[in-house]
């Protein structure tokens, strides 16, 4: 065999072309538009690959309110002392060089009849093509007594930046053998292991600096990504200084007082010195805006990430409800490209290839000891399905964690030139 | 519905069917592990005995909750034939493969099983059932370390590999998945360099990954799914950039 497959992809793409093109053109304009609402791991990844890849043929607007995105890949990192924040923040000034009309503006409106997204600053955006890549936000009173309004006593820390610098400071200026608190959320939530890698982080600052301190971990789910292997290296490195509380023992039955920084864990009040709260998360409130929601995200074709509701609109990464990829920066990045070749096949009738996706989640326990697991999907018609995977092994020797802290290194400047170029 | 891609899908997929490429396909294949409404039916055979959903216990055999990497014989407070327990102690976990071998023949994976059934021999049921169970272990979404819920698509190796001319068009699209970790200006930081690999040694070293013989897990999965054509198109594509 030869290449046959060429031939059949041109002609998959005449018929992609044929049957995908859009019936209408936005307002006037010679070259198709897209919109990508969000410029995190999958909206800046989406707006790139199709400017990249479209030479100039499609216009691609990308709108992110912030002008330095901090991921939260390796915030956690930044928590533990192993990062500096300016590390993990990125500017859009490559991503404009490189053809992106980035603005910095909030998206306060999708009008789906009329194809336009309004913006904060009371600009109105025609689109041929959506894409909604706008992350989470936080479900209404999913722990008792906590709202965004108590952010600063309690922070979430689950929107990198300036939350990921006052819980880092919180913990330092913890009195000698206090107490600090975890609330973790319920499923499905945003990266996994992250609760859990910044517990180890966390007791890694405290080792160094406040070593009677104890950590207390209130968790409503009765297991979680990757346990064994964070339980053994809680155990091999912070003997005595986690504690987990699952549901079996009232982890499911939480309420906070912010105020009194007191934790209330089925009816046993716990007084802390701080509260990291991690509440229930939805897809970002655009995605209910939009009206794209089912329950608290929004559903998806798995073979182009389109949304069930709207064929024009594409949702990516946490937002999405695309069925077994965990959400993660790796998920949304590896989503984007798969949607990017969707949004030019159907704008401009360039091949489009079997959608193929792929996660890895690296988590670090304590100094150059790594883990990671990983996983690659399929699309079938229902959803997003889990072909193979893998994990670390407890008992490793320590040459192999670093090497896997190591690959972590690598796959941070790898994912972030290839979000913004 | 009619969403136009669907369309567009059913079209890939017929002009697949009529054999025009071999991998294409392989591709198209639905990558579920069967038909889980199907399978609650195929499911009625077994509820006699064994519980599963919310609440679920053991009855006349364990509780299948969670039964999807699970090691045999390991459900506290059930007893098990002397063959499971000795099955489970050996490490024979519940997977896929090993499930449906046991849903097959049950003795032929376990001498001594009291589970008094004589088998499910069409391969359809089987998989549709255990789609329906599958939905009660643990979902990869929250613990993306769980058992599959999907079968991969199977790419086999060919005779003429080494001689397949890569598509470097084809090659740069799939090299979308190797620059989330590979930096596409060739640096090195903890994760190698792959820019400007000669050709040959590019399609060695991944069919070395693809079979297991070089150890690393991701890049072993990564291998694992591509066929023969797509490590050709991507060594012809890494081996002409610069
Ligand atoms: C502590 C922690 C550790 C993590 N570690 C890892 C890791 O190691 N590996 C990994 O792969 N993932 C990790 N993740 C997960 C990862 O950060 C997310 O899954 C990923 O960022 C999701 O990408 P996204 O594009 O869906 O959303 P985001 O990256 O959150 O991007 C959303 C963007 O949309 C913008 N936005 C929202 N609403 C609007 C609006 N109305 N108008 C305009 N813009 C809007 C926001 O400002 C934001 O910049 C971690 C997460 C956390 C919290």
């Amino acid at each position: 065999m030869t290449l046959n497959r060429r031939a059949f992809i041109g002609t998959g793409a005449a018929m992609a072309a044929a049957l995908a093109a859009p019936a209408v053109r936005a307002s006037n304009h010679g070259k198709p538009r897209v919109i990508v609402i969000g410029g995190g791991a999958g909206g800046a990844t989406a707006a790139r690959y199709i400017a990249k890849d479209s030479k100039g043929e499609i216009d691609v607007t990308l709108i992110e309110p912030t002008r330095m995105y901090y991921t939260c890949f390796f915030s956690n990192l930044y928590i533990g002392g192993f990062r500096d924040l300016s590390s993990i923040g990125h500017s859009y000034g490559t991503l404009a060089q490189s053809g992106v009309n980035v603005a910095h503006d909030w998206a306060t409106g999708v009008d789906r009849e009329a194809r336009t997204v309004t913006l904060a600053g009371g600009a109105v955006l025609p689109y041929d093509r959506l894409i909604l890549s706008p992350g989470i936000d936080f479900v209404e009173d999913s722990v008792s007594g906590w709202d965004v309004s108590a952010q600063n006593k309690m922070p979430h820390a689950y929107k990198a930046g300036s939350q990921s610098e006052l819980l880092k400071a919180q913990v330092e200026a913890m009195p000698e053998g206090g107490r600090f608190a975890m609330v973790a959320p319920p499923n499905p939530y945003r990266c996994p292991p992250g609760p859990y890698e910044r517990i180890s982080m966390v007791a890694h600052l405290l080792k160094e600096k406040n070593p009677t301190a104890k950590i207390l971990l209130v968790d409503p789910k009765e297991k979680f990504s990757k346990q064994a292997l964070f339980e053994e290296g809680w155990n091999r490195h912070y003997a005595g200084m986690i504690e987990r509380i699952g549901p079996d023992f009232g982890g499911d039955n939480v309420s906070v007082n912010p105020d009194e920084m007191t934790v209330d864990i089925d009816g046993v009040v716990e007084k802390v010195d701080v509260c990291n709260v991690i509440p229930a998360q939805k897809a970002g409130r655009i995605c209910e805006m939009a009206g794209i929601t089912e329950g608290n995200w929004a559903p998806v074709i798995p073979h182009t990430m389109q949304s069930r509701v709207d064929e024009n609109i594409h949702v990516l990464g946490d937002a999405s409800n695309q069925g077994d990829m965990p959400k993660s920066g790796f998920s949304a990045n590896s989503q984007a490209k798969v949607a990017a070749m969707a949004v030019r096949g159907a704008l401009l009738g360039s091949n489009v290839f079997p959608a193929k996706f792929s996660n890895t989640c690296w988590s670090l326990i304590e100094e150059n000891d790594g883990v990671k697991v990983g996983a690659s999907y399929e699309a079938t018609d229902e959803k997003i399905v889990s072909v193979s995977s893998f994990i670390s092994q407890t008992g490793e020797d320590a040459d192999l964690r670093k090497q896997t802290y190591e690959e972590s290194i690598g796959w941070y400047s790898g994912i972030v030139s290839d979000m913004f170029g | 519905m009619n969403w136009k891609h669907d369309r567009f899908w059913g079209v890939l997929a017929t002009v697949a069917g009529v054999g025009l490429a071999t991998p294409v396909v392989a591709e198209q294949q639905d990558a579920r592990i069967g038909d889980a409404e199907a399978g609650k039916e195929v499911y009625d055979l077994c509820v006699g005995c064994h519980e599963v959903g919310p609440d679920a216990g053991n009855g006349i055999g364990p509780h299948l909750n969670g039964i999807f990497g699970r090691r045999a014989g390991s459900v506290e407070g059930f007893r098990y034939s002397k063959g499971l327990s000795r099955e489970g102690r050996l490490g024979m976990d519940w997977t896929l493969e090993t499930l449906d071998a046991y849903l097959e023949n049950p003795k032929a994976l376990v001498s001594d099983t009291r589970m008094s059934f004589d088998g499910l021999e069409d391969k359809a049921d089987r998989d549709n059932v255990l789609a329906y169970l599958r939905q009660f272990s643990d979902s990869p979404q929250n613990i993306p370390e769980s058992a599959p819920t999907g079968r991969a698509r199977e790419v086999g190796l060919s005779q003429e590999t080494l001689a397949i001319a890569g598509d470097p068009e084809f090659g740069e699209y799939l090299s979308n998945e190797c620059t989330t970790c590979h930096r596409i200006d060739g640096t090195y930081d903890g994760i190698p360099g792959i820019v400007g690999w000669p050709e040959e040694d590019f399609v060695i070293a991944m069919h070395a990954y693809k079979r297991k013989i070089r150890p690393h897990p991701v890049m072993q999965m990564m291998a694992g799914r591509l066929s023969d054509e797509e490590i050709a198109a991507l060594a012809a594509y890494f081996g002409d950039l610069e």
